[in-house]
């Protein structure tokens, strides 16, 4: 069995700062990691494997020194891994991401099940996994809050809807995103880690692409435009009541209300 | 769009160009400054780096004729017919933005067995509601429902569809999004419209720290989703508006490659970690049958109790209702804390809540320095005042 897990590097920390007079962000020196949730979905992929054999491969799309994050994925137990990389690539929207990983997987092999993260935690839209499964043309599962097994060319998953769990057999090949918690992701080992030192890291341009009009990629290739950033106007109140129980009362029952807070 | 341009001999100092940008984007190579692929054309370091140094230059763009493209399209989204509230809202939404720009509401329902169920959406402001009702349609898959929303898409033009960001609504979306090559903007906060019919999307980024406003300019249908209690619903008006229009879809287009084995209804397990509305109760609480009180509260608003360590080491409450260090970590939308002081092991499980009301009769306790709205009062006098006006809001009789 081919498995693929889409991961992606993200700042370490959330914590910008807009800069309230100027309008610049302003940066804590913040380092990158694997995107959290993209671990739960690289776990599954091991469990998989480790369960009906098979491979292990990775893909990111990133500026190059997102191979750190391949290379702690190998450290992990995965067998093959690929970036996507080109200056052409950089200010992608979700269209264009989706796009770009496209043309990297098809390029990178065959793959019987793709697996990603719920959401990244620095995009944060959980659009990329069913964008992807559109332009790759697979069925696509969300929200899966477990894997019950493999049965032929068949995956068997559980998907988590509002009210219900919805019980799916998806064929391959398919693409599904994991939620948070439906696995305990294991820990890099240290010796797997120098066993893999020296372990290829495949790198796509656009030049290896099949689709070579650059106006697809990046900026360009992208639907959404950010037209401006801005601090949050801040909706922080802090307020101080003093008055008389009653008063106290209607306060804040009025304040619920009119902040749609009631259940 | 367009792409930026580095002049190298305008370049007075490298590292002071790569310290403008936000995300990492520049770089010394060879002595010379790059830009790499983290850029996302934020343009900043054309406008605070040092002179001439970064150019951009426009490149062409595909455009799109946005007169071809009419409505305001809101996804109903439900389980066999129950429509989420979440569609009222963007109704209401949706009426807001038509209007400024003279379009008509529609509303788009796929399912099966649905048509009977769509007559509600009438009483909210929709001009057409189109349906496509099919028994392939009964449960939710990606692959069917995205043949039904393109057929209802091409057949429509929509200029801009809003969804709810429901489990279905999140990943109906994109693939939707995708299939047309066009743009769209998760969780919007904010929606607004231009005179060309340009949706504006703000949504939080980089975990609420900062906002973006969004546009899709150059292509169509717009997409946005948006979260359940971030719109207003309007109010239901008693007179049906509107009419019901069918859209077939054929048999062929709505096979999938999934196989739907079976539903089970999730089981409510409640946990103060997943609850919206939580109250607290701390030690200003003198004996165990006042919990009765503070439950009332929390039953009245629709939401949980929760409480201290304290109460929780005296067998009050089961230590699974604990707030903090030692307990559990929550972040409700509400949250009430009556009779709690506010230390810090407590406030760390509780700080990042949405709303944060606290009653405490001491205007020194700190934790009025996390409380949005601190409330100085007594809990016996304040709550059972509070419950009498939620009840009354609620047309249940006190
Ligand atoms: C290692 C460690 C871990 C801990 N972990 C946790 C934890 O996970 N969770 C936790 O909660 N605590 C924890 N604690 C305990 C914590 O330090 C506090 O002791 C505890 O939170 C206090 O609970 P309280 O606010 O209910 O009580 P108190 O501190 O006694 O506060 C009661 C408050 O009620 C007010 N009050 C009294 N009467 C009224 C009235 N009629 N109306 C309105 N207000 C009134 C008082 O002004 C006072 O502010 C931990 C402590 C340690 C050392
Ligand atoms: N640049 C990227 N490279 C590889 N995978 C990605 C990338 N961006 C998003 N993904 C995948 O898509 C998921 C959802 O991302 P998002 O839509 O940004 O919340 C992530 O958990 C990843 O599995």
């Amino acid at each position: 069995m081919e498995i693929l897990v889409c991961i992606k590097q993200v700042p370490g920390s959330n914590k910008v700062e807009v800069d309230p007079v100027t309008g610049v962000l302003k940066r804590n020196g913040a380092d990158s990691k694997m995107n959290p949730y993209d671990l739960y979905a690289l776990e599954c992929g091991l469990k998989l494997k480790e369960q009906y054999g098979g491979r292990v491969s990775v893909i990111t799309m990133g500026p190059p020194q997102a191979q750190a994050i391949i290379k702690e994925a190998y450290a992990m137990g995965a067998d093959a891994g690929a970036i996507v990389s080109d200056r052409a690539f950089g200010g992608a929207d979700v269209l264009a991401t989706a796009h770009t990983l496209a043309q990297g997987i098809k390029k990178f092999g065959k793959f019987d099940i793709i697996l990603c993260g719920l959401q990244t935690t620095d995009g944060d839209t959980a659009q990329v996994g069913p964008e992807v499964s559109e332009q790759l043309d697979i069925p696509c599962v969300c929200n899966v809050k477990e894997i019950k097994g493999v049965e032929g060319d068949n995956i068997l998953v559980d998907m988590e809807m509002a009210q219900d769990i919805e019980h799916l057999k998806v064929s391959f090949p398919c693409l599904i995103t994991v939620q948070k918690d439906i696995v305990q992701p294991r820990l890099p080992s240290y010796l797997k880690k120098k066993d893999t030192e020296d372990r290829e890291i495949v790198m796509y341009t656009l030049k290896d692409m099949e689709d070579q009009n650059k106006n697809n990629y990046g900026l360009n290739g992208s639907a959404t435009q950010v037209q401006r950033i801005f601090p949050p106007t801040s909706d922080k109140v802090q307020v101080t009541w003093d008055d008389p129980a009653d008063v106290l009362a209607e306060k804040i029952y009025s304040t619920i209300k009119s902040r749609k807070l009631l259940g | 769009m367009g792409k930026l341009i580095v002049h190298q001999d305008k370049v007075t100092d490298i590292n002071a160009m790569i310290s403008i940008c936000p995300f990492n984007a520049l770089e010394e190579k060879d002595g010379k400054l790059e830009v790499n692929a983290g850029c996302k054309l934020c343009k900043l370091c054309v406008k605070k780096g040092q002179p001439g140094a970064m150019e951009y230059v426009e490149e062409e763009v595909k455009t799109v004729d946005k007169s071809l493209w009419n409505g305001i399209t809101v996804y109903v989204d439900h389980v066999n017919g129950e429509i989420h509230p979440v569609t009222f809202e963007l109704l209401g939404k949706a009426g807001e933005l038509a209007k400024k720009i003279n379009h008509p509401v529609y509303a788009i329902f796929i399912g099966s067995g649905i048509e009977k169920k769509a007559e509600e959406l009438l009483h909210y402001g929709v001009d057409k509601v189109f349906v496509v009702d099919a028994p392939e349609l009964k449960e939710f898959q990606m692959e069917s429902y995205t043949a039904a929303f393109e057929a209802f898409v091409n057949e429509i033009k929509p200029s801009a569809i809003l969804v709810g960001a429901t489990p279905v609504g999140r990943q109906l979306a994109p693939r939707v999004a995708s299939r047309f090559n066009t743009g769209l903007t998760a969780d919007c906060t904010i929606l607004d419209i231009h005179e060309n019919t340009d949706l504006v999307q703000i949504r939080p980024a980089f975990g609420g720290n900062i906002m973006a406003e969004i546009l899709t300019p150059n292509s169509r249908p717009q997409l946005a989703t948006v979260r359940y209690k971030i719109m207003d619903a309007p109010e239901r008006s008693a007179e049906a508006k509107g009419e019901i229009v069918k859209i077939s879809v054929p048999a062929e287009k709505l096979k999938t490659r999934t196989q739907v084995l079976g539903i089970t209804q999730k089981q409510k397990e409640k946990s103060i970690e997943n609850a919206d509305i939580l109250v607290v109760a701390g030690r200003g609480l003198k004996k165990k049958e006042d919990l009765d009180l503070v439950r009332e509260l929390a039953d009245a608003l629709g939401g949980d109790i929760a409480c201290t360590r304290p109460l929780a080491e005296a067998g009050w409450l089961d230590a699974k209702h604990q707030i903090g260090l030692s307990g559990r970590t929550v972040r409700p939308r509400l949250i009430i804390t009556c009779g709690v002081s506010g230390a810090i092991q407590f406030v760390a499980g509780m700080n990042n809540s949405d709303n944060i009301f606290a009653i405490n009769t001491d205007p020194n306790a700190s934790i009025f320095k996390v409380a949005n709205y601190a409330v100085i009062g007594d809990i016996y006098e304040v709550i059972p005042k509070l419950i009498e006006q939620v009840k009354q809001g609620k047309g249940v009789k006190a």
